[in-house]
């Protein structure tokens, strides 16, 4: 069985945000770690291997981004992922999740995969649509926001998420699946793992190794969403504070705001 | 692709056991304000099984049209059947804007949708208004008038983006639950009503259904909570719980905690906000005995109202508050619950 886990490299969000002149975010500048979703998706993956028996079950993970994307595809081989893509290239900068989608879909075209697993939402974006539209260019079922993941036969049985319910759904493979962070809990690269990880090989993909796919939905120029603008969040100005002389008047402060909010 | 030809504010009507989600209106007050400088109608396009029963309801709220797309493989939500029915309606009736609400089934229907009439979509939209894109003229660029533009948070809310979608039709947008206001329903309205079916014929994509578990409301999301009542270290144990607990049930909001809570084993790790738990933005946020890190802050600032009651006057929550008492939680907390008691019936 051949999985592929996508992930991406996601600015930590201690590390402050930093914008290029164009709106987009200035990935170079920011601190970088393996978006949680997808690392919950990897570990999904790495679950089904280690019961399934490792030579019955090949993980590939893919990312797309800049070349310095390669860490994360590092970090996800030490934790035991057989193979790692990197989709690189300038032209596929400032892409939206249209583009974005599009791109993942052309490199995807080039690999055999039986379920392909992407983390919900990356904690940049928060947008939770890269897993659905690359479903839809490969013309694959979806199944999103996965918080149980189990492999029978030719099928994936999983338990989807929603506000009030969770549904238990069967797919046949080939078939994509988003995994919520809920999923599990990953498991920590070892030392043996980060070792092998430096063995094994990373394959380097650019514009010209994507398969079916036209320049116009690709990078800047293909994104049918464009930022009219970009801003750090303007904070709030500070509140009020008071020191009630007893319990009495903090609650009928508390009540008097609450009033006059209309929330009661 | 001709953008004179797409016309009319389109609202995916959501409905779940035959019963429409507030959503649904919400988005039908937000179509209804984004139509009058269009000059155009607004349409709810109503998916199901046995659904026109709804369409009325659709009209009080503001919907001028109802498109219905009926069929017995519409009956529970699943991706495949109903990104076909949307998909469809798009390609058929071509409008111009079409609002998705930004829920568990949203977030998954959008994306396929935008994807298969291959067009750009905003995601958990915050702020709809019709203007120019470029927001101010830039010379050698031409200005586009009317133009969608859709504001959302990004990076756990720590900016804040404009986005349009200025080539492709339909723009389209999922919009958060319980940010924008439905209008008071109008008695008795009629909205033109038209059936439509494409036709749905099950192939690999149709995911099978095994079983559908209902949970009870106790495991409520804490993201869907318009009031949250949450503690912090502060509270002292899992016990003292059940005072935010009182709370929290007679105004009618979710308990919720920062990471100390569920590094105690007071609560579980569901109800946890913040940079390692979720981000919350819901109409009021009680922080009691929340000290207010940065990565607890990082997940509920946007919170409309925020009120902290916290002992130490020097709490760094007192910084994102907007309403702040020093003061005993333990003394506070009880006497708010029985002062609430006597006005929320």
């Amino acid at each position: 069985m051949k999985i592929v886990v996508c992930i991406k490299q996601v600015p930590d969000t201690k590390g402050g945000v930093k914008f290029n002149p164009d709106g987009t975010l200035d990935r170079g500048a920011m601190l970088a770690i393996m978006n949680p979703d997808d690392k919950a998706g990897l570990e999904a993956a790495l679950r089904i291997k280690d019961d399934m028996g490792k030579d019955n079950v090949e993980v590939t993970v893919l990312t797309m981004g800049l070349p310095k994307a390669e860490e994360v595809l590092r970090e996800a081989l030490a934790m035991g992922a057989d193979k790692g893509i990197l989709v690189t290239d300038r032209v596929l900068g400032g892409a939206d999740t249209w583009a974005t989608s599009t791109t993942i879909a052309g490199a995807l075209r080039n690999i055999d995969y039986d379920l392909i697993i992407t983390g919900r939402q990356a904690i940049d974006g928060d947008t939770a649509q890269v897993g659905p539209q690359i479903s839809e260019h490969l013309d694959l079922p979806v199944i999103s926001y996965a918080k149980n993941i189990k492999v029978e036969g030719d099928s994936v049985i999983v338990e989807r998420q929603f506000d009030d319910r969770y549904h238990v759904l069967k797919a046949k493979m080939p078939c994509l699946i988003t995994a919520l962070s809920e999923l599990n809990e990953p498991r920590y690269m070892t030392p043996g793992g980060i070792f092998d990880a430096y063995e094994k090989e990373i394959t380097v993909w650019g514009r010209a190794d994507l398969k079916d796919v036209d320049d116009s939905n690709l990078g800047l120029k293909g994104s049918p969403t464009k930022i009219a603008k970009a801003s750090d969040k303007v904070k709030k100005g500070a509140g009020e504070v008071v020191t009630p002389d007893s319990p009495d008047d903090a609650v009928s402060y508390i009540m008097g705001k609450l009033k006059e909010k209309h929330v009661i | 692709m001709n953008l004179e030809e797409y016309k009319g504010v389109y609202v995916f009507a959501q409905q779940v056991d035959n019963e429409l989600s507030s959503i649904a209106f919400e988005l039908l007050g937000k179509a209804k304000e984004l139509a009058a400088p269009l000059n155009t109608e607004v349409t709810a396009v109503l998916i199901g099984s046995d659904v026109k029963g709804l369409v009325d309801q659709l009209a009080e709220y503001g919907a001028d049209k109802v498109i219905v797309v009926d069929d017995p493989e519409l009956k529970e939500y699943r991706t495949e059947p109903y990104a076909h029915a949307l998909a469809s309606v798009i390609n058929e009736y071509k409008p111009e804007i079409v609002l998705v609400g930004a829920t568990a089934i949203g977030r998954d229907l959008g994306p396929r949708v935008s994807a298969r009439v291959a067009t750009g979509l905003t995601a958990d939209c915050t702020v709809l208004e019709i203007g120019d894109f470029p927001l101010n003229a830039i010379p050698g660029q031409e200005q586009k008038h009317n133009q969608l533009l859709m504001t959302r948070p990004a990076f756990g809310g720590n900016t804040i983006a404009t986005i349009a979608c200025p080539d492709n039709r339909p723009q389209m947008a999922t919009v958060r639950p319980g940010v924008m206001q439905k209008i008071n329903p109008i008695a008795g309205a009629k909205a033109e009503v038209i059936e439509y079916n494409p036709g749905f014929t099950p192939d690999n994509k149709y995911v099978e259904i095994l079983d559908i578990v209902k949970e009870l409301s106790d495991t409520v999301d804490i993201m869907d909570a318009k009031i949250l009542v949450s503690g912090g270290r502060g509270v002292g144990s899992a016990e003292n719980f059940k005072m935010l607990q009182d709370l929290a049930d007679v105004i009618g909001g979710t308990v919720s905690c920062s990471r100390a809570v569920v590094d105690n084993g007071w609560l579980p790790k569901e109800l946890q906000v913040g940079q390692t738990g979720k981000t919350v933005r819901p109409n009021v946020y009680f922080a009691i005995g929340i000290s207010g890190a940065i990565q607890h802050t990082a997940g509920m600032e946007e919170s409309d109202i925020i009120i902290a009651i916290n002992k130490d006057d020097s709490a760094p929550i007192f910084d994102v508050a907007d309403y702040g008492i020093v003061g005993d939680l333990n003394k506070i907390v009880p006497k708010l619950t029985e002062e609430l008691k006597k006005v929320v019936k």
